[in-house]
């Protein structure tokens, strides 16, 4: 693994910070594969895969359509069984999914039977009503949904189900966030938007975020880490460290630099 | 009896357009005409209905005005009431009884593949055999009784309420099921929270379904397996000295009762729990 420490402002590499240095989430050697359609043969998904991320740490896996990524994301987060190879968060072997890590989906993860509020209080345990709201409304506050929180999703934009989705996710208080281009399925401006809101929450709630994106500027805009998968073999290729303060300008040269190396790495010419 | 379901769709939609749902923010609905329209068709139907017996000249179709003459008539006599409250009591337990066996059926049938694998095939013979082709053997289990059009009705439903709560179950996003999990729900909680909801629409589609075959079927019962009730009018309006007016008549009021029986039971459809199965399938 090719892995570099890119500074961006100039600065002495910044003292380790002990919480940080902390890996939350560890895959070694992950193969991911299911038979073919001839019988003996099978198709691999995942051709040993070896990442780390640093708890508080918000980390981007990108790779071309096809190589796995969304496997690998809901293999980490125990729906789906690995082949061979494991994977540890915080230093235990994942056997299944778990509330401490709250995966959002791509598209359609909201309830639509249930209103914005009862939503985002889904996976609230048992709790004092005035407790329960008062969570309840801090999410929905957050993600600027407030006044509609007696709405249902079929009510809102597909930007402000995914908002919704985001506040039940964060309402649950996990450590990871598991995020599958939770934004893939909205228009440019939304999806703008909702990458400035994310920075922002992920600012004050820092939660390990592991984010899953086609979109190599998206990574490049959000990510401490961005892990670089390639198709063939679909494994990690490089993993480039962003050490730079957010917002970013993904038209300085710098970025430019970067955006060419990820390319390549994912086996493609820049255009 | 394919016909059927196709039938009662049409009517959603007409009764959709017809009465404008109180909260219609933010959803694409269709502007809501009035009854205005369904009303004129109805009476140009009544006209030419009307017009054609006039200018046919013979005795093979009561006109509109011997008919509601019929109607008068049975209200008068006290018949109409009480055939009514005697048709839409079988109909009541049957129906009851096949939603009472048909949804938890269907939802174990839906969660556990084996169980579903197993049954199906059963389930799919017999579905296609007409509730109609039971009369014989209903009299002969419950002679001329209120049970043998009971039996018979809750036959016509069950199966159309397994199957559509089966396919609810197995047709539950893995989205739904994989968030429900993610959040550490017990089985119970799951069943509960997640599957229950996510298969109402389609289950409540299957019992409007079953509603108007039980519909269909309480009066084709009631023409050979007992002696009241609407099918019963008719069979005998027909038998003590060929009322046509009267055969008619009791056609209308059936129509009538199972269009009134629909705009019920849709009216399930319309609460926002439910609501969102017919815009996003």
């Amino acid at each position: 693994m090719n892995q570099q420490n890119i500074c961006m402002n100039n600065e002495i590499d910044r003292p380790e910070d002990s919480v940080a240095s902390v890996p939350a989430i560890v895959v070694r050697g992950l193969w991911s594969s299911y038979p073919g359609r001839r019988k003996g043969t099978t198709i691999d998904v995942l051709e040993g895969v070896d990442m780390e991320t640093a708890r508080g740490e918000f980390a981007c896996i990108v790779g071309p359509s096809g190589c796995g990524k969304t496997t690998l994301l809901n293999t980490i987060a125990g729906f789906l069984e690995a082949t061979r190879g494991e994977v540890l968060v915080e230093g235990r072997r994942v056997v299944g999914p778990d509330p401490k890590r709250i995966f959002i989906f791509q598209e359609g993860g909201v309830f639509p039977w249930l209103t914005v509020r009862d939503n985002v209080g889904f996976g609230l345990g048992e709790l004092q009503r005035s407790e329960r709201d008062s969570i309840i409304q801090h999410y929905i506050d957050m993600v600027g949904l407030t006044g509609f929180e007696s709405s249902y999703p079929r009510e809102l934009s597909g930007g402000m189900r995914q908002r919704v989705e985001i506040a039940r996710a964060l309402a649950a208080n996990p450590e990871i966030l598991y995020m599958d281009e939770p934004f893939g399925a909205l228009d440019y401006f939304t999806r703008y938007k909702m990458r400035a809101d994310l920075i922002r929450i992920w600012e004050v709630e820092r939660k390990t975020i592991l984010f899953v994106t086609h979109d190599i500027d998206e990574a490049l805009q959000l990510a401490d880490r961005i892990i670089v998968m390639n198709r063939r073999p679909a494994r990690v290729a490089t993993v480039v460290e962003v050490d730079a303060p957010r917002p970013r300008d993904l038209d300085s040269s710098e970025y430019l630099g970067l955006r060419h190396r990820i390319f390549a790495a994912m086996g493609m010419n820049h255009p | 009896m394919s016909l059927v379901p196709i039938a009662t769709t049409d009517n959603a939609e007409n009764h959709r357009n017809i009465i404008k749902p109180d909260r219609v923010r933010r959803s694409f609905s269709v502007p809501a005409p009035s009854f205005t329209l369904p009303l004129l068709v109805a009476a140009a139907s009544i006209g030419v209905w009307e017009l054609a017996v006039t200018f046919s000249d013979n005795d093979l179709l009561p006109g509109p005005a011997l008919v509601v003459k019929g109607i008068i008539e049975l209200i008068r006599k006290g018949l109409l009431a009480k055939y009514i409250v005697a048709s839409l009591f079988r109909v009541t337990w049957g129906f009851a009884l096949s939603v009472l066996v048909g949804v938890p059926f269907g939802l174990f049938l839906g969660w556990f593949r084996p169980a579903y694998q197993a049954f199906n095939p059963l389930i799919q013979l017999l579905r296609p055999i007409s509730p109609i082709a039971w009369i014989p053997l209903a009299i002969l289990w419950f002679g001329v009784s209120d049970a043998a059009p009971i039996f018979l009705i809750f036959l016509a439903g069950v199966f159309p309420i397994t199957v559509s709560a089966a396919a609810a179950v197995r047709n539950i996003q893995t989205v739904y099921i994989r968030a429900a999990r993610n959040f550490g729900l017990s089985r119970l909680a799951l069943f509960r929270k997640v599957i229950l909801p996510a298969a109402a629409p389609q289950i409540i589609t299957g019992i409007r379904i079953a509603l108007g075959v039980a519909w269909l079927v309480v009066v084709a019962a009631e023409m050979i397996a007992v002696n009241s009730g609407l099918g019963y009018l008719i069979i005998d309006a027909r038998n003590a000295g060929k009322r046509y007016d009267l055969v008619v008549a009791g056609m209308i009021v059936i129509g009538l009762i199972g269009l009134g029986l629909d705009l019920l039971i849709s009216r399930l459809e319309r609460f926002e729990q439910i609501r969102w199965g017919s815009s996003h399938r």
